[in-house]
Formats: C-alpha cells, structure tokens, sequence
C-alpha cells in the first residue's frame, strides 16, 4: 500500500492519466521513413519528415488499424474522424504544426478494468504524430533554459502515436500505477506498441487534484516527465500532498502544466494556464477525412487476441490461484500463461506449473525454450511424491539450463530418487528409536520435539525425505 | 505603348507538333532549346521572367531526347517542348526560392511530382520562373527579386502571382509553362499577357512538390499559346498521385480528344448578379465572346450566384489563414535564411522579420489573427461557411448552364505601382477568379482580343467539378472564333 493511500483528512485523490504510444509501424505515421528507435540521429528523414516545403503527407493505413485495435481492446467505439493541425513553434517540430485528431477523434467512449476490479473510463484514444527529439547541451537538468546549445534528433518526428485519454475515476496511486501496468500489458497483447517507458514509447502525463467527497472537483495540475510506472506513483503522491499543503495552508490551486524531477521527487512549474499557448487549431487540409468502413473495424475486432484480463480469469480458473494472484499476474503478463495451460495439457500439474513458470522462467519468451512436456513431467514426479519441493526446483534449474530434459534422469543423476514410503518408514522408526524424549514430547504435544525428530530423518536421508511425508508418518505412529 | 512587340504566339507550331518532330527525329530538341535559349538571351534582360535559367541543364536534356529518339525510344508526348516552371515547384538540386529571401539558395533533395511527369514525358525544362514572393499578390511586383515585365508592354505588370510563367510564354521563352492558382494566379496573368491560363479542378493535378500557400485552394496548371497545347500538358500532368491525398483517385479523360467537339448544344451561362466592376473594353469583348458562342451553335442563359460577391472576402480570411500555418515552417532552423540572434525565439523572429516581403508579412498577421483563439468562429469559422454557399450556389447554377462565362479580370494590364499602396485594389484584380478556387472547381482564360491601347482580353470560362472537358471544348470554339 502506498503512502497516501489513506490521505490525511477527507481528502480524496482524482487522476486522469493521458498516456502517449509509440505505435509499432515499420514506418512513419505520414511518409515511407522507418519507425525504428535507437538509430543514428537524423537517418530516418525524408522530405515529409523535415517538413521540407512541398512535401505533403500521406496517412499510414497499418496505424490507423492498430489505432482501432488498441480503440477496440478499450472497449471503445471508433467514428469517422478527421486531423487537426495544432500551430507552435519549437526546433523539433519541423513543419511548425502537429497533425492530430482533434474534435473528432478515432476512437471515443472506452474503459478499461483494473485487475482489482475498479472501472476506468476512456474518454478517446486519437491518432497524431510525434515531434523530434532536443537534446538541450550546457544547462542544468537537460532543461532548454540556461542551456549553450541544442541538437535536433528528427528520427522521432513523425512517428505514430496514439494519445489515451482516461477519464479522472483514478482514485490512488496504486490504482494510477495499476491502470498504467493493465494498459501496457494489453498494448503488448494486441501488438499495438512495444510500451516501453524507459525507451519513450510510452509516456503518462497524470492530471492530479484533490477534493473532498461531496464538494466539486478540485482545480488540476498535469504532471509531465513521469518516465517510469513507479515515477506515476510518486509523482501522483507529490503532487497530492502538494495541493493539500495549499489548501490547509489557506492558499488555492493554480491550474499549472507541472514537471517532475526523478533527482529531488518533486513536481515544479512549467508553465500556467495564463501562459498557455494559443494553438489555432484547423483542419489539416492537406488530409482527407478518415472513415474506416465497418467491415475494416469488424475485421480489426475480429482478429483482437485474447485481452490480459480474459486471460487471467482463464488462468485463474485453471489453477485455482486468484486472478489478482502475484502468479497469475506475472506470468500473463510475460504471455507464459498459454505454456502453463499447454502443461496441463500434456498430463502435467497445473498448479506446479505455475508457480515453476512464475519462478523460473522470468528470463524465457512467451513460449518457453523448454518443452511443455518436460515440465510435465517433473510436476508429475513432483505430485507422486518422487521428489519434493526442494530437489524439484534443484532438476528444474537443470533443466532451463539445458532448454529441456528429463526430468527423472536428472534427478536420479542427482541422487535424488526419491524414498519410497516403506524406506522412509524404517528412517522415522529409526528416529523415534535414537531420540526417545523427543517422541515421548511429541506424543505430548510439544511441536519443537517434531522439528528434531523430521531433522534427523532428513539428514539420515541425505535430504531425500520429503518433510511433508515425514510429518504425516509421525502423526500416523503417534496415533 | 511599348515599342516591344509580342513574340506570342499564333505563328509558332504547337506542341504536338514540335513533339510529333522529335520524335520522328527530323527536328533535334537541341536545336529547339538553342532557339529558345537565344530568345531568352534577347529580350529577358528586359522581361526579368525567370529567378533561374537552366541553360546546362536544357541542353543536357534535349541531347538525352535526341538520342533517345535516334535509337529508336518514343522520348514522349511532349518531346523537345520546352517549359518554364513557377519557381514554387521543386526541382531535384536547382534553386527553388518562390521569390522570397527566406528561401534564397534553398535547393530542393527531390522533384514535384509535376516535374517528374513532365521530364518522363520529354519535356525540357529551361528554367524557373518569377512569382510574388509566395504567389501572394496579382503583378508579380512583390517578388524579393525585383518585377517581372509585360511582353506586350515593358511599362506594364503581367499579372501575377504567376507573372513570370505568363511572360515566359507571351515573350517566347518556352512554348509553355506551369503556375499555380490559389486564387487566380494562373488566370489573371493570362488574361494580362495573352496567352491561355487554365486552373483545373482542385485536386487534378498533383501538389506534391508545390510549395503550399493555401493547400484547400492551391492548384497547379499550364499556359500555352493555344487551347489544344494546354489539353496537352494537363493530359501529361493531370491524375492520380499517391503522394497527394487530396488527388483526385479516378482518370482523367483525355482533353485532346474533347477539344475535336463543337459546343452545338452547350449552354453557356451569363451570371446575372455577377460583381461589377470591369472596365469598358473587358466587357465588351466578354459580349463578343456570348456572341460568337451563340453563332458558333451553343444557347446564352441566364444564371445567378448569389454568394459569388463574397469570395474576396471569405478568401482573404481562409488562404491567409492557411498560409500563416504553411509559412510557419521558414523558421531558420533547418534550411533556408538564417538571422543569428541571443536565442531561438529571437532567432525565429530576426529570420522571419528580413526574409518576408510585407505582402507575406500582412496574409501571415492577417491569417493568425483569423485563427485565433476567440476570434476564429467570428473570421475563419464564417469564412467556412461562406465558402460551402459559394460551392453551393455554383453547383445550382450548373444544373442550368454548362458553363459560365465571365471576364478573367476587370482590367488589362495596368502600370506599375497603378495601385499604389493599397492591398484591398490589388485584391480586387482577382474578383472575378477567386470564388471559383473556393468551390474547388475548374476555370480558364482564354485570349479574346485586345482592348484599351491595344492591350490583350482573356475571357473566363468557369465549369463544375471535372467537367475541364466541356469547359476546353469552348475554349477551343472561343479560340476557333479568332481565327
């Protein structure tokens, strides 16, 4: 639970999240140069690109579709929609314009539910480009101001971005940091972006407020620069205290475009409402309007994977574990969860499955290097009690290491075939003859005898006993 | 009047001709290019049409022509023609500078889609030609680089924006040429120099590469001494261009072959609530114009657009408008003029302030203001309106008429400096082409005599979307009428 979870006093936390996307073309939103990161700077250029005069753009049908896709995953509808230009001046802005969807954006009316079962509505989800890259050489913070020079790296200008707009139902951190983790598994689900924030693909600006329940809104602050799911937490948690501050000290809230500072975890002002630029927006005529046809979003929704949350909800059921479960998290969310069905499939322990794939398989794709059947069948062995907890997890490092392997082999190469009942029957007996007053404790209830009694059957066995085996035998001779 | 006599233009062959030549090989391009080239070398001294000529380039072009059609290749429909190029379109390493400073030395990394058509179809391109700075203005005297003169008469402006592509025809200097009309710009300067101007329907021919003014008005066409040249170069021109998203899909069918019609049948509209305020002579060969129609078989009827009269007014809020967020790119950051200042916005604002012409500086104020917050339902968002009943006013009149006949401009062409310091009666030049860009329909000026001293008439031929082939079978019967 994060800090201000509970805010002091009544107050209550409200966020809105605009969440930008890189989405993955193999090309620019208006011209032929590739949508790569990473690139030497200014080699991804072309006429449209530099906004080179004459140049004139032409729209990339692939990103409308991921667009609609990722419109369609938000549960949203997608309308006839048209581009905007939006006026500024900046040197990473090449034609001195944006192009985006503005009044009438592609995908409106959405929502998206949290793992913890809160609803969050999406206002729209709209198309534009992307500016250039600054980097700002000399002054202090990587800020323009103060800075001696800057260099203009335009392989970013152009690229296609979709702009999310949720509605302000964010009501704490976590959930903010939730909405943020749900949104990018389902980005990575649908093929829509790589929805890397520390590569910039995906970027959060929150616009925060606090109010007390009952009484209107509180004015807004949008916070920019939130580079990481946990920045949006802390960020999130600043500026609330912040704006409390304010008020209890008897001062307002401006409304204020806020930047955060990872260094010293504080927001600080960029620019007010009063300075606010005048963007003169006008449809971008240079385009024509853009209205897919209702067999293109048909066939969009048509082909939609399976979403995270179904998929939970399908793990879950499958392995008893909660769809909110650390497990069934993490392994949907590496897209492993079609492995661990795909194990229970072969005859394998579902459950083991789980939390194997959940332990050991962080580093492996979606579909892991070792085969389903493998882990099969260490959890069958598992299971029957050939192996416990311990030397399973001992094989199963063997075997990722190998891509594969069988799982007897390796544990009877390890020594580790397993005691059957009778032989762990004669080690208990054993004990119980060895330590007398222990057994005698035992039988009187004492629980710290039982640790002596399974310690010395563990270590008579080399560490092949199972421990669980060994309690449930003392208990049967106790009677 | 001048002493200098007109080297236009009824004399010379057409480009069908000259192509038809080539092609057989019994004449060389390069003896083509050498005529022109020794034109040039007379009289544009006097004539200033071109910021550029490309007398190395032209000759390495013709010669690659020749031997193509010496081995036997077809060079193309417009083999050996020479043409001119409005120095708003971009040519592949040669000075594109739409006659402003902020553009001066700036040369293009590749070629309007225009430029391609016409090199694949054979055509030499021997140079670039003057314009107002931006093509903002109608007499070709807001060029940074000083005026362009009338062939017809070197004390009078060609018209503009396009003047320098006009001259360029008028005087000889290429059998034809390209401008680009955004409200008027290829028309007027026709009407003024002689020649025939077309501005086809908006989206007819490829913009890619034309430097934008007022991208929803701007549209590129030919000047050619004659009716049949002009449905030459647009049937080269003109189609579908994937770089352009608001070019026109479907093909276009062909001008040559509609100009073999006759106009029996036609019915040619009079817009009865037309604006006035053309002068005497410019009239009276607009009725010459209904008469011949009428004897040449077509019907004379009555038509009104109401809305026309606002076109000046709703224009000068929307091409401003766009050509303040179009001019926003010459910011001295990555090409062109750069004024060194303390900091980037004073960097901005120094380069800006010496690289536009006042003309530029006014439409880019005017358009900002119109966009402005606060301001834009009242200026841009009206326009918009004004705009739609000019479309729609025009669209009820061509269900009673197939075309429209106005006259092109109010004047002939007048001295320099005649209208003064005054914007608004060098905007009035263009009263009767404008709301025709605005409904993004097809016009032409066609030579219709001369009137005061002597001085050339175009007459205005006006029709709805892509109907260019009725409205160049009238052109052609205006044209056969003068014969």
């Amino acid at each position: 639970m994060s800090a201000y979870d509970g805010l002091p006093g009544e107050w209550e936390l409200v966020v809105g999240l605009e969440v930008h996307v890189e989405l993955a073309t193999a090309t620019k939103l208006f011209s032929a140069s590739p949508n790569r990161f990473g690139d030497e700077p200014n080699t991804n250029i072309d006429p449209v690109t530099l906004g080179l005069p004459g140049a004139l753009p032409v729209l990339n049908e692939f990103a409308v579709e991921l667009a609609m896709r990722i419109g369609l995953a938000l549960n949203c509808t997608v309308q006839p929609s048209t581009f905007h230009r939006k006026n500024y001046f900046y040197p990473d802005m090449p034609k001195a314009y944006q192009v985006s969807q503005y009044d009438q954006p592609l995908n409106v009316g959405g929502h998206l539910d949290l793992p913890n079962g809160v609803r969050v509505g999406i206002e729209r989800a709209h198309m534009e480009e992307d500016a250039g890259k600054s980097t700002h050489v000399g002054g202090t913070g990587g800020r323009v101001h103060g800075a001696n020079h800057s260099l203009i790296d335009l392989n970013r200008a152009g690229v296609p971005l979709v702009e999310i707009v949720s509605r302000p139902d964010i009501r704490s951190a976590d959930d903010a940091r939730a909405y943020v983790n749900e949104l990018r598994a389902i980005l990575v689900a649908i093929g829509a972006s790589d929805a890397k924030m520390e590569e910039g693909s995906m970027r959060v600006d929150a616009n925060v407020s606090v109010h007390k329940p009952g009484t209107p809104l509180g004015t807004r602050c949008e916070i920019k620069n939130v580079n990481s799911v946990r920045s949006v937490g802390r960020a999130i948690e600043y500026e609330a205290r912040r704006q409390i501050d304010l008020i209890e000290s008897g001062d307002a809230v401006r409304q204020q475009t806020r930047h955060w500072d990872e260094t010293d975890g504080r927001t600080h002002t960029l620019r007010t409402k009063e300075d606010a630029d005048d963007y003169r927006y006008f449809l971008e005529p240079d385009l024509v309007p853009l209205a897919p046809s209702a067999e293109w979003v048909q066939r969009v929704r048509a082909g939609l994977p399976m979403l995270p949350a179904a998929r939970r909800t399908r793990l879950s059921q499958a392995t008893g574990q909660p769809a909110d479960s650390e497990a069934v998290c993490s392994v949907v969310e590496r897209g492993q969860d079609e492995y661990v069905l795909a194990v229970g499939t072969v005859g394998g322990d579902i459950g083991r499955a789980l939390v194997h794939v959940k332990e050991a398989f962080a580093d492996q794709p979606a579909t892991p290097h070792v085969p389903a059947a493998d882990l099969a069948a260490l959890t069958t062995l598992e299971v029957g009690g050939k192996l416990t907890a311990t030397q399973a997890k001992a094989v199963l490092a063997e075997i990722v290491a190998n891509n594969g392997g069988d799982a007897a082999a390796l544990a009877a190469a390890k020594g580790f075939e397993a005691l059957d009942t009778s032989s762990l029957e004669s080690l208990v007996d054993e004990a119980i003859a060895a330590e007398p007053d222990a057994w005698q404790k035992f039988c009187n209830g004492d629980g710290k005898a039982m640790g002596a009694l399974v310690g010395l059957v563990m270590k008579a066995s080399r560490g092949k006993a199972d421990g669980k085996l060994v309690t449930a035998l003392l208990n049967q001779k106790k009677g | 009047m001048s002493a200098s006599k007109p080297t236009a233009a009824t004399n010379t062959p057409t480009a069908a001709a000259i192509a038809a030549a080539v092609r057989a090989g019994t004449t060389k391009a390069a003896d083509l290019v050498e005529q022109h080239l020794a034109t040039i070398a007379a009289r544009e001294p006097e004539i200033h049409a071109f910021n550029h000529v490309m007398a190395d380039q032209a000759r390495a072009a013709a010669a690659a022509v020749d031997a193509q059609a010496s081995k036997g290749h077809d060079p193309g429909p417009l083999a050996g023609v020479t043409v001119a190029l409005k120095d708003n379109m971009c040519t592949r390493g040669i000075p594109t500078t739409c006659s402003s400073k902020i553009l001066d030395g700036w040369k293009p990394p590749y070629d309007a889609t225009v430029v391609q058509a016409l090199q694949q179809a054979g055509a030499i391109i021997v140079g670039k030609t003057n314009l107002d700075e931006f093509a903002m203005g109608s007499s070709t005297e807001n060029s940074a680089f000083g005026p362009t003169r009338n062939p017809h008469d070197t004390s009078r402006v060609p018209g503009g924006s396009s003047g320098g592509s006009a001259a360029a025809v008028a005087a000889g200097f290429s059998q034809f040429s390209l401008g680009s009309d955004t409200g008027g710009s290829i028309r007027q300067p026709a009407a003024l120099c002689g020649v025939v101007g077309v501005k086809p329907t908006y989206g007819y021919v490829s913009r890619y590469g034309l430097v934008a003014f007022a991208s929803s008005l701007d549209q590129i066409g030919p000047f050619t001494n004659t009716v049949e040249d002009a449905a030459l170069v647009l049937d080269v021109i003109g189609g579908h261009d994937p770089h352009d998203s608001t070019s026109i899909p479907q093909a276009h069918p062909s001008l040559t072959q509609a100009i073999q019609q006759d106009v029996k049948g036609l019915r040619i509209g009079r817009i009865t609530d037309l604006p006035e305020g053309a002068d005497p002579d410019v009239q009276e060969r607009l009725e010459a114009a209904f008469d011949a129609l009428k004897a040449a078989g077509a019907t004379i009827v009555d038509v009104q657009v109401p809305a026309f009269t606002f076109g000046l007014t709703a224009y000068y809020l929307i091409a401003p408008a766009e050509a303040s967020s179009n001019l926003a790119r010459y910011d001295g950051v990555r090409y062109g003029l750069r004024v060194e200042a303390a900091d980037t916005d004073a960097m901005y604002g120094a380069t800006r302030a010496a690289g536009f012409g006042d003309e530029v500086k006014r439409r880019i104020m005017l358009g900002t203001y119109a966009l402005s917050a606060g301001y834009y339902d009242a200026y841009y968002g009206k326009a918009l309106k004004v705009r739609r009943l000019i479309h729609d006013d025009f669209e009820r009149a061509y269900q009673q008429a197939d075309v429209l006949l106005t006259p092109t401009s109010p004047t002939v062409a007048f001295k320099f400096g005649a209208k003064g310091d005054n914007p608004f009666s060098m905007y009035l030049c263009d009263t009767y082409t404008i709301p025709t860009n605005l409904a993004g329909h097809p016009g032409m000026s066609v030579p219709f005599g001369t009137g005061a001293e002597g001085l050339p008439v175009g007459v205005q031929i006006l029709a709805g979307t892509l109907q260019e082939p009725t409205m160049f079978r009238v052109a052609a019967a205006l044209e056969r009428s003068m014969s």
